[in-house]
């Protein structure tokens, strides 16, 4: 656990090269200001000529301007925390709650407003695969390019360079321009490019969800190699599934704060705590346009519903469970398929719910947008906390939104409280119907037995 | 920092107050300045259909156009050297300084998906870009050498010089493109003044006249100008006629190092902030 303590540090131990200390990064009161409205941050040559030239207008712009000036915002504020080496550590936390803004810092693209860190070791940073990579450029000069950007030597590149190919499967097109890779091909071999980074400290930013899902497969299990072998790795993921497989601990940044650091599983627990904290729903049309999907319908909201459709979080074995979300852009075409996925905080999915056949709705005539209800009856996970992705697509190939991790809800014992143990999904995921009986190893003994054990 | 030190130590904190230039941190990625360079050169004339054959065109094209309207038109004195080899020796350090000041002026902004993704001293950016144009002057330059042949010019020993000029000719685009690539990450309107902006510092430079035209005591003034120096020291060195540029290049040489310095220190002050406002 970091200490938020011992801000001052004395100069000379700043400037002490090689302490034997075991500690890889120590981010002390990190904070980064950002002044609102993107766009006017910066000030043209026109805005100041007109301010000089336009007297009329003078007041009226420069008032504009002081506004402006008024409104930041802190994207971090007061972040401190110390990663040992050979630590896996996830940071999670919501759209804008800083994640990345902190990798940034800490991969040197952008500066601290407040606070530093230091970096103990060589390290290298992956807020994106691809960097640098030119499409009239042929996949080989594009490894070389790419390679460099990132930070390797040229004969490190040379000496990987077999290997890069092999991962990224593009053999056989290798000194073809990469503007006419599929996008697949692309991805693959920015992806291995990157995978062969040697760094002591990595740091990551979702560049995992990459390619299809055999990819995918191999590219988590590159990342779980380089946590094995002792790297320092900082993640940043969407993916509970990843970061709970990957990462030791997490930190959970909410608005820019650091609100708690420790074991990952509590982290993740913390944080889908966090989801749909007020009023059971959250606000899912922002950074709508930054997910997945061609973007033609965009899931706006999503709330878990009881069976008298009052939003809950809380149910008990074994309730009847309502997702109902709402879709938004529906005129544009009148078919489709939904997928609502239920999975534990460690990213084992447990439930598959796909629309039935034949499902469709009324059309364009319901307006721009549409509430959508999938009802499980009587549902049958374990106690638990449990959460819900939604998946939209035109068919099973076309993807058309994927809202990832949009609410959460938990189970509590409810009626398998009788069974008299805690019935966890540490234990197991689905309670099915059973039915017991018992029969002596004596054959002779059979029919007295069956007639002793009826059901209840 | 890539340093092969044991454990390197790298603070994070803003940046206050003096800021060393830091130049030790551009060595060490002397590789990705290689490989930046590399990729303009290699990219540059992908899909055209003339390919480095522009490299020629373009200032043959113009020497050709000097001579008809300041050579034979309107008489510009040339110091007793044919008018064509008199302005194509001119023009090839004139367009190796104009390409390279256009290109590293646009060069952070052209590089927005690097620099907000990626830590490397921005220093690299605008340093690549000038030195990418030096293939297209070497392209140029056979062509010069078969102007004189052509001409019977015998370049003197003063030719050993040439290599200096050529440096000259960088710095100065390397120390203009400093201050305005930085300024084009803030004010975008730093683009439409580039064409502008090259167009009457080739006036001010003796490309098309020879600078002997400027009165003796202005000589040295006009020197400011640093490419001045860069043109009257091609000729001489190439052409040998002229006595040397003599106090006018010292003047350049002098203007280059200030505006380089400045540049420099700049475009550090200013780095810190590419990546949230570019």
């Amino acid at each position: 656990m970091a200490s938020c303590a011992g801000l001052a540090v004395p100069l000379d131990r700043l400037l002490t090269p090689g302490s034997m200390s075991d500690i890889a990064i120590r981010a002390e009161g990190l904070s980064k200001r950002y002044r609102l409205g993107k766009r006017e941050r910066y000030r043209t040559l026109r805005d100041t000529l007109t301010d000089a030239l336009a007297a009329p207008f003078r007041r009226f712009r420069s008032r504009e301007a002081s506004d402006e000036i008024d409104e930041t915002f802190w994207a971090l504020k007061d972040v401190s925390f110390e990663v040992k080496h050979g630590e896996v550590i996830g940071i999670i936390g919501r759209n804008g709650a800083g994640k990345s803004t902190l990798l940034k810092i800490l991969s040197r693209i952008t500066e601290p407003t407040e606070g530093q860190a230091q970096i103990h070791g060589r390290i290298a940073s992956l807020l994106e695969v691809g960097t640098g990579f030119h499409p009239e450029l042929t996949g080989r000069d594009n490894i070389y390019l790419n390679g460099a950007i990132l930070g390797m030597k040229k004969a490190e590149i040379r000496r990987k360079f077999d290997e890069i190919v092999a991962f990224a499967e593009v053999e056989k097109f290798i000194d073809t321009p990469v503007k006419h890779y599929s996008s697949g091909m692309y991805v693959r071999l920015a992806f291995a490019v990157a995978a062969h980074l040697e760094p002591e400290i990595l740091v990551v930013d979702e560049v995992l969800a990459v390619g299809d899902s055999a990819f995918q497969k191999k590219c988590i299990g590159k990342m779980g190699d380089v946590a094995k072998m002792g790297k320092t790795v900082l993640l940043v993921s969407h993916s509970m599934a990843s970061i709970a497989s990957l990462c030791h601990s997490g930190i959970l940044l909410e608005s820019g704060r650091r609100t708690f650091f420790g074991p990952v599983e509590q982290a993740i627990d913390r944080y889908l705590a966090g989801i749909g904290e007020s009023d059971h729903e959250i606000d899912l049309a922002e950074g709508k346009d930054r997910r997945s999907g061609t973007g033609e319908l965009r899931i706006v909201s999503a709330k878990a519903l009881d069976q008298d459709a009052r939003p809950r979080k809380q149910f008990s074995y074994p309730d009847t469970i309502s997702v109902e979300f709402e879709v938004e852009g529906l005129s544009k075409f009148h078919n489709f398929l939904a997928v609502v996925k239920v999975r534990t905080t460690t990213g084992i999915t447990v439930l598959h719910v796909p629309t039935p056949p034949g499902f469709y709705w009324p059309g364009p005539d319901s307006g721009n947008g549409i509430r959508i209800r999938c009802t499980i009856p009587q549902c049958h996970l374990y106690p638990g906390t449990y959460i819900v992705s939604i998946w939209i697509g035109r068919n099973a190939h076309l993807e058309v939104d994927w809202a990832p991790d949009v609410l959460s809800f938990s189970i509590d014992q409810g009626d398998l409280a009788s069974y008299g143990f805690d019935m966890g999904w540490k234990h197991g995921l689905y309670f099915c119907d059973s039915e017991w009986s018992i029969a002596s190893a004596s054959p002779y003994m059979e029919s007295v037995a069956t007639q002793e054990t009826g059901r209840e | 920092m890539q340093d092969e030190n044991l454990q390197p130590v790298l603070i994070i904190r803003p940046s206050k107050g003096f800021l060393s230039l830091n130049l030790k941190d551009v060595w060490a990625y002397r590789e990705l300045l290689y490989f930046l360079v590399w990729r303009d050169i290699k990219v540059r004339y992908k899909q055209t259909a003339l390919g480095a054959a522009w490299a020629i065109i373009q200032p043959v094209m113009t020497m050709v156009v000097f001579s008809v309207f300041f050579g034979r038109l309107a008489k510009v004195p040339s110091d007793g050297i044919p008018y064509p080899v008199f302005a194509f020796a001119a023009l090839l350090p004139w367009q190796l300084f104009a390409f390279s000041l256009t290109e590293s002026s646009n060069s952070l902004v052209g590089s927005q998906n690097l620099i907000t993704k990626v830590y490397f001293p921005r220093l690299v950016i605008p340093l690549a870009s000038v030195l990418a144009g030096v293939v297209d002057f070497a392209i140029a330059f056979i062509v010069l050498l078969g102007l004189l042949l052509y001409y019977g010019i015998r370049p003197t020993t003063a030719v050993v010089w040439l290599p200096l000029f050529v440096l000259l000719a960088l710095a100065t685009a390397l120390s203009v493109g400093l201050w305005l690539s930085a300024l084009n990450v803030k004010y975008r309107d730093v683009r439409y003044t580039i064409p502008f902006l090259t167009q009457l510092w080739m006036f001010a430079t003796p490309v098309a006249y020879s600078s002997t035209l400027v009165p003796q005591k202005w000589r040295a003034l006009f020197g400011l100008n640093p490419m001045a120096g860069v043109v009257e020291g091609f000729r001489w060195a190439l052409l040998g006629k002229s006595g040397g540029p003599g106090g006018l290049l010292w003047v350049s040489v002098a203007a280059v190092l200030l505006l380089l310095t400045g540049g420099l220190f700049y475009f550090r002050r200013t780095e810190s902030t590419f990546a949230d406002i570019v």
